[in-house]
């Protein structure tokens, strides 16, 4: 069973569908790195921890290349979002 | 890969990108860009976005003057069907000091002469822009609401899209390593995918210059220095213009989509390539943000990187030809390409072609370091 359909979201963080990647695709943007500075598909706080992976297989399908050929992009820290305060002397967090 | 072309250009960021077009609109057909990652891996895609009017030199102020005029007609003037999300919403200089106010009383002066509309502020002016704003220690500020931010990847999307139309080929993950030359002349540029014969090469590779440079034997004085930023989530509408903070060292801004970024310049980073983030950076640069702006103790950072400015000596760009390298051409903004990229790119198109510029450029040309006429840039951050 197939239970994407086009309206999926991918990107909850930046609220794209499977629909819109597919178009960002179909303009030549074949490239992680490319996608995600065009589309900002993985730009949100989650670090593209959900979408990443069915990016990987969207791109997988459209190039006919095996998603391990598929190159991830960069991982930036921090891991988790990270308040300014939590890292300030005298912060809300002490 | 093509066999030749009229010119080459060197690095697929704004000022390539920008270049390529200018070069296709005055008429050179085969023109090759290379680029050793992606579109706008480099500087222009890591830095902060921001686009002003108030430097300290002559120069500096009117290639960005002239370059904002571009930014306000960019959507209509490349055609392209996205926006590239320039927005005037000013940019506030702030200073903790009398030296630091001194340096901009005596910009201001030069803004004044040039026409860029700088107004000085009073700490109540201040608190009614920006009212999230810990003003205690201000002494000076000037505003310019001319300038502004845009999107650097939308930017370098609208030349690469525009410079396609007008057919300039664009060769990605396409790494130069070396260029043939017959005594002072340029005749091919090498690649790991290929050669591609030129007599015409454009450097627009920002803080890389220097080691293209290298392989024609020219040293440049052009050295890379890693800058960091982070990047919040995105927020409720708070800060209206960029704060820039002369005796912090930072800049922070909230863009289009809502987030702030921010980051501040370390006057002890050493020089060289360095792609690493620090987290000795986060710590600091909290310390100098909530000092300015309380408010964002809460905000939540969530993506940190690094990028570089190639840093000239006098912290203005690197324009036009090369002494003893014929059909050799820098195009270097040197700590603020993106913003004067629609600028660089016509000045060296426009010098290529061997046709007046718009702007007089040889006060740029790399020969002033050898000769020692430096005119140094006080505001830098």
């Amino acid at each position: 069973m197939n239970i994407v359909s086009d309206k999926t979201i991918i990107c909850r963080c930046e609220d794209l569908s499977v629909e819109e990647i597919r178009e960002w695709i179909e303009q030549g943007y074949e490239d992680i790195e490319e996608l995600k500075r065009a589309a900002r598909i993985g730009m949100g706080a989650c670090q593209g921890r959900t979408c990443r992976r069915h990016l990987i297989n969207e791109l997988a399908r459209a190039t006919g290349k095996k998603p391990a050929q598929i190159v991830p992009p960069t991982f930036r820290p921090p891991t988790m979002p990270l308040k300014f305060g939590s890292v300030t002397g005298g912060g809300s967090d002490d | 890969m093509i066999k030749s072309a009229d010119v080459v250009v060197i690095g697929a960021g704004s000022i390539g990108c920008a270049a390529a077009y200018n070069l296709a609109r005055l008429g050179y057909k085969k023109i090759a860009v290379l680029e050793k990652g992606y579109i706008c891996r480099g500087s222009t895609g890591r830095c902060a976005a921001g686009i002003r009017q108030q430097w300290g030199t002559k120069m500096n102020c009117l290639i960005s003057r002239y370059s904002i005029r571009q930014f306000e007609v960019m959507n209509e003037m490349l055609e392209y069907d996205g926006d590239v999300e320039f927005r005037q919403n000013g940019y506030l200089m702030v200073t903790y000091s009398e030296k630091e106010a001194a340096m901009l009383k005596e910009n201001l002066k030069l803004h004044n002469e040039l026409g860029i509309p700088v107004q000085f502020l009073s700490v109540d002016d201040v608190k009614e822009i920006v009212p999230h704003i810990n003003s205690e220690r201000i002494v000076a500020s000037t505003i310019c609401m001319e300038d502004g931010q845009a999107n650097p990847f939308k930017v370098t999307d609208a030349y690469y899209r525009a410079a396609k139309r007008l057919g300039v080929e664009f060769y990605t993950y396409t790494e130069v390593t070396d260029f043939k030359t017959k005594g002072q002349r340029i005749e091919a540029v090498v690649t790991d995918k290929g050669e591609i014969a030129t007599n015409l090469v454009v450097n627009a590779t920002g803080p890389y210059a220097k080691f293209i440079s290298q392989m024609l034997g020219h040293d440049l004085p052009v050295e890379p220095e890693r800058h960091q930023i982070v990047v919040t989530e995105p927020l409720e509408p708070f800060l209206g213009p960029l704060l820039m903070n002369f005796y912090h060292n930072t800049y922070c801004q909230q863009v289009v989509n809502g987030s702030i970024l921010t980051g501040y310049g370390n006057p002890e980073e050493p020089k060289g390539v360095n792609y690493n983030c620090s987290w000795q950076f986060i710590e600091e640069l909290a310390e100098k943000i909530v000092e300015q702006l309380p408010v964002m103790r809460d905000a939540n950072i969530i993506r940190h990187w690094s990028g570089h400015y190639g840093i000239s000596p006098d912290g203005q760009p690197v324009l036009g030809t090369v002494p003893g390298l014929e059909g050799y051409y820098l195009a270097l903004g040197c700590g603020k390409g993106f913003m004067l990229s629609p600028m660089i790119g016509e000045l060296v198109a426009q010098c290529v072609a061997g046709q007046e510029t718009t702007l007089p450029i040889d006060i740029l040309n790399v020969e002033r370091f050898a000769k020692g006429e430096l005119i140094v840039e006080p505001a830098v951050v």
